[in-house]
């Protein structure tokens, strides 16, 4: 479509907040509804609950999955969503950003397709950041019960390792590493009843991406010396020894299956006549698996940075800024998803180098 | 020869139009202004208002707000409370026969009769639009994968149409043998109500969020195309089968908004860039009313003489156009 408005508004900034039920999510929305940090949130709550309530942007929202009629089933998104970000967009200037809490086992897919999949609230607003709060002390059984937890931890962009007093630093370790097996691209919190700064979690934006993207995750991996870090650092967290084998855990035959792994491409400049024709086909065969694709490419003959993301078979791109001079021209393609052909993808990858 | 009057607004424009001969412009910020002489700035929600419809005797306007209120605004601006659901926000609305008024918030939708009983219809889905049938105190109420319909004052189960998707907004056609919903694709649904059968209008390069029914029904104008469709519905068939009319092509902005005169056959088109004009149904000729402004039209109404045509914009834009 070439239908423009006359003067496009910025679109408002969303956080959408998982975690299962005790992680801290309360805690953490009521610091964000409290602390004075001049920014105004219309939040989108699954219950009211213990969520202080002197916020007439406040909005109780019951979760309802709309199919999209289009035989693609992971194509799902939020409907509620759709018409509660509607109708906040009848009130535009009462508030500066939006915060979605998800119910604990929700399924982050829906809640951020929706950002993505709906044309009006792609035009209101956009995905700023998903962040996932884990709680310390239960995230490693959770892991174990459910898959629900490891998609949070897969999809989040921002992960708060909460109650961290109730844990001992070895534990710590433990669930930091299995993390990082999960999603080693997130940016990494560690708090104590939530109390971390929240320019860490909110109003992320492509500050991340860059981040996310400049960490290989085989160096991560076998990081060489641990140094101390501050609860409230904003850098990673990735020196912890990795304890491979993880020799105690009965699910590890499960894991090779079925868990969500990562990979990080790169290559130089790329060939978009071959790039776009790939990642549609990838986004299509195998998107039910990808569970988030974040990347940043150089085209040949290109002057600027080209920025994609994408969850399940949606893949969106856009050029993002001139690549700096001096500034490597690598492109870099991060996926996480369960079963994915990762030596294929590596290769098919590879080919579209320019 | 028209005229432009402009009216100052607080906001976002939910719904312009007419109480007696007084135009209104009900604003996301709760307020109503209408302009009887001056204007008149009625705070008529707490928090921000998400839906307004002039009742069926087009002597009040009924309102409801994310402060859990439905309320009346009479022309001269006084504001009574109808009904309350604390902590709901009251997004749809329908005003029926007989004073009688819906509203709903998520999964659950009311009635409320003039005399001021109500009476609660509970869904597994979320509703997703009202509509009273135009004899009758018969309400639809849209859904996931179809539609209710539901005496409103008696008992007994409702019937269902069903049809897979979302269903949004719904509309009876003023005869009562048709029943359209907008869905969240690109798309309409309709039924025949004699037979159930079903009806899909696609096509659209976008949701439709705006429709009307033209004079005596025979056509029904849609938004969501780079130009307003209008679907027959003359036949026994009504769209079925048949080429819609397209009025008002362009081919650099989307129709976001339509409003049918009451009178001649002759549709007003508001766009996504605030433009406004009207097409005549017969030749296709065009006037235009309005050019480009700063956001997308959201609201257009008719005064019951076909004279006077209110717009409002997604950014506090609004005025009275007068043809005369």
């Amino acid at each position: 479509m070439s239908a423009t408005q006359a003067t496009p508004q910025p679109q408002i900034p969303v956080t959408v907040l998982t975690g299962y039920l005790g992680a801290g999510k309360t805690t953490l929305l009521n610091r964000i509804l409290t602390e004075n940090h001049g920014q105004r949130y219309a939040v989108i709550v699954n219950e009211f609950g213990e969520v202080g309530i002197d916020n007439d942007l406040l909005v109780e929202s019951d979760e309802e999955i709309f199919e999209m009629n289009n035989g693609c089933i992971c194509c799902t998104v939020r409907g509620d969503l759709i018409r509660t970000v509607q109708n906040l967009m009848k009130r535009r200037g009462a508030f500066d950003a939006i915060i979605v809490e998800t119910t604990g086992v929700a399924d982050p897919a829906p809640v951020a397709q929706t950002f993505f999949m709906d044309e009006d609230v792609r035009k209101a607003a956009k995905l700023d950041a998903v962040v996932a709060v884990v709680d310390a002390r239960h995230v490693l059984q959770r892991l174990e019960d459910t898959e629900e937890a490891e998609d949070q931890i897969a999809f989040a962009d921002v992960i708060l390792i909460n109650k961290t007093d109730l844990v001992s630093a070895e534990e710590l370790a433990q669930v930091e590493d299995r993390i990082v097996s999960i999603n080693p691209y997130a940016i990494r919190h560690h708090s104590e009843r939530c109390a971390v700064d929240l320019k860490t979690v909110l109003d992320r934006g492509a500050f991340d991406l860059d981040r996310i993207l400049s960490l290989d995750p085989h160096f991560l991996r076998h990081g060489h010396h641990a140094h101390e870090c501050s609860p409230d650092c904003d850098h990673e967290h990735h020196d912890h020894d990795h304890h491979h084998g993880h020799g105690h855990d009965h699910h590890d035959h499960d894991d090779a299956l079925h868990a969500v792994k990562s990979t990080s491409l790169t290559a130089g400049d790329l060939d978009p006549e071959l790039f776009f024709p790939w990642i549609n086909q990838v986004t299509q065969v195998q998107g039910p698996n990808i569970l988030r694709l974040k990347g940043i490419l150089a085209f040949k003959g290109d002057p600027q940075r080209y920025v994609i993301q994408g969850i399940h078979m949606i893949v969106e791109g856009d050029h993002q800024r001139d690549w700096k001079e001096g500034e490597d021209r690598v492109s870099r393609l991060v996926f996480i998803g369960r079963d994915l052909n990762w030596d294929v993808l590596k290769q098919s990858f590879e080919a579209c180098a320019a | 020869m028209t005229t432009i009057a402009p009216v100052d607004v607080d906001g976002f424009v939910v719904r312009a139009g007419f109480i007696n001969a007084s135009p209104f412009f009900a604003c996301g910020s709760g307020t109503v202004h209408v302009v009887a002489g001056s204007v008149a700035d009625i705070a008529a929600h707490r928090g921000g208002l998400l839906a307004a419809r002039p009742a069926l005797d087009g002597r009040s306007l009924i309102s409801s707000g994310d402060d859990g209120r439905v309320v009346r605004i009479d022309e001269t601006g006084e504001v009574t409370l109808l009904s309350e659901r604390a902590r709901k926000w009251i997004d749809l609305l329908a005003c029926g026969p007989s004073g009688a008024v819906a509203f709903a918030a998520g999964r659950t939708a009311w009635v409320r009769f003039s005399d001021g009983r109500e009476k609660e219809f509970s869904f597994d889905r979320a509703v997703g639009g009202l509509a009273f049938a135009p004899k009758g105190l018969r309400l639809a109420v849209a859904r996931y994968d179809g539609v209710s319909l539901t005496w409103a004052n008696a008992g007994g189960d409702p019937v269902e149409l069903s049809w897979k998707g979302a269903h949004l907004d719904v509309s009876f056609s003023p005869d009562g043998k048709y029943l359209v919903t907008t869905m969240q694709e690109n798309a309409l649904h309709g039924w025949r109500l004699s037979d159930a059968q079903d009806m899909r209008m696609t096509g659209y390069p976008s949701k439709v969020k705006s429709w009307s029914w033209s004079r005596k029904g025979r056509y029904l104008a849609t938004a969501g195309a780079t130009a307003a469709v209008l679907w027959p519905f003359t036949g026994k068939t009504g769209p079925m089968g048949q080429t819609p009319l397209q009025l008002g092509t362009r081919g650099d902005a989307l129709v976001t908004c339509v409003a049918c005169h009451p009178k001649e056959d002759v549709v007003a088109i508001g766009y996504g860039d605030g433009m406004v004009l009207m097409g005549r149904f017969e030749d296709q000729a065009e006037v235009l009313l309005r050019r480009p402004g700063q956001a997308a039209i959201t609201t257009l109404g008719w005064d019951a003489d076909g004279l006077r045509l209110v717009f409002g914009s997604e950014d506090a834009e609004a005025g009275v156009i007068s043809l005369q």
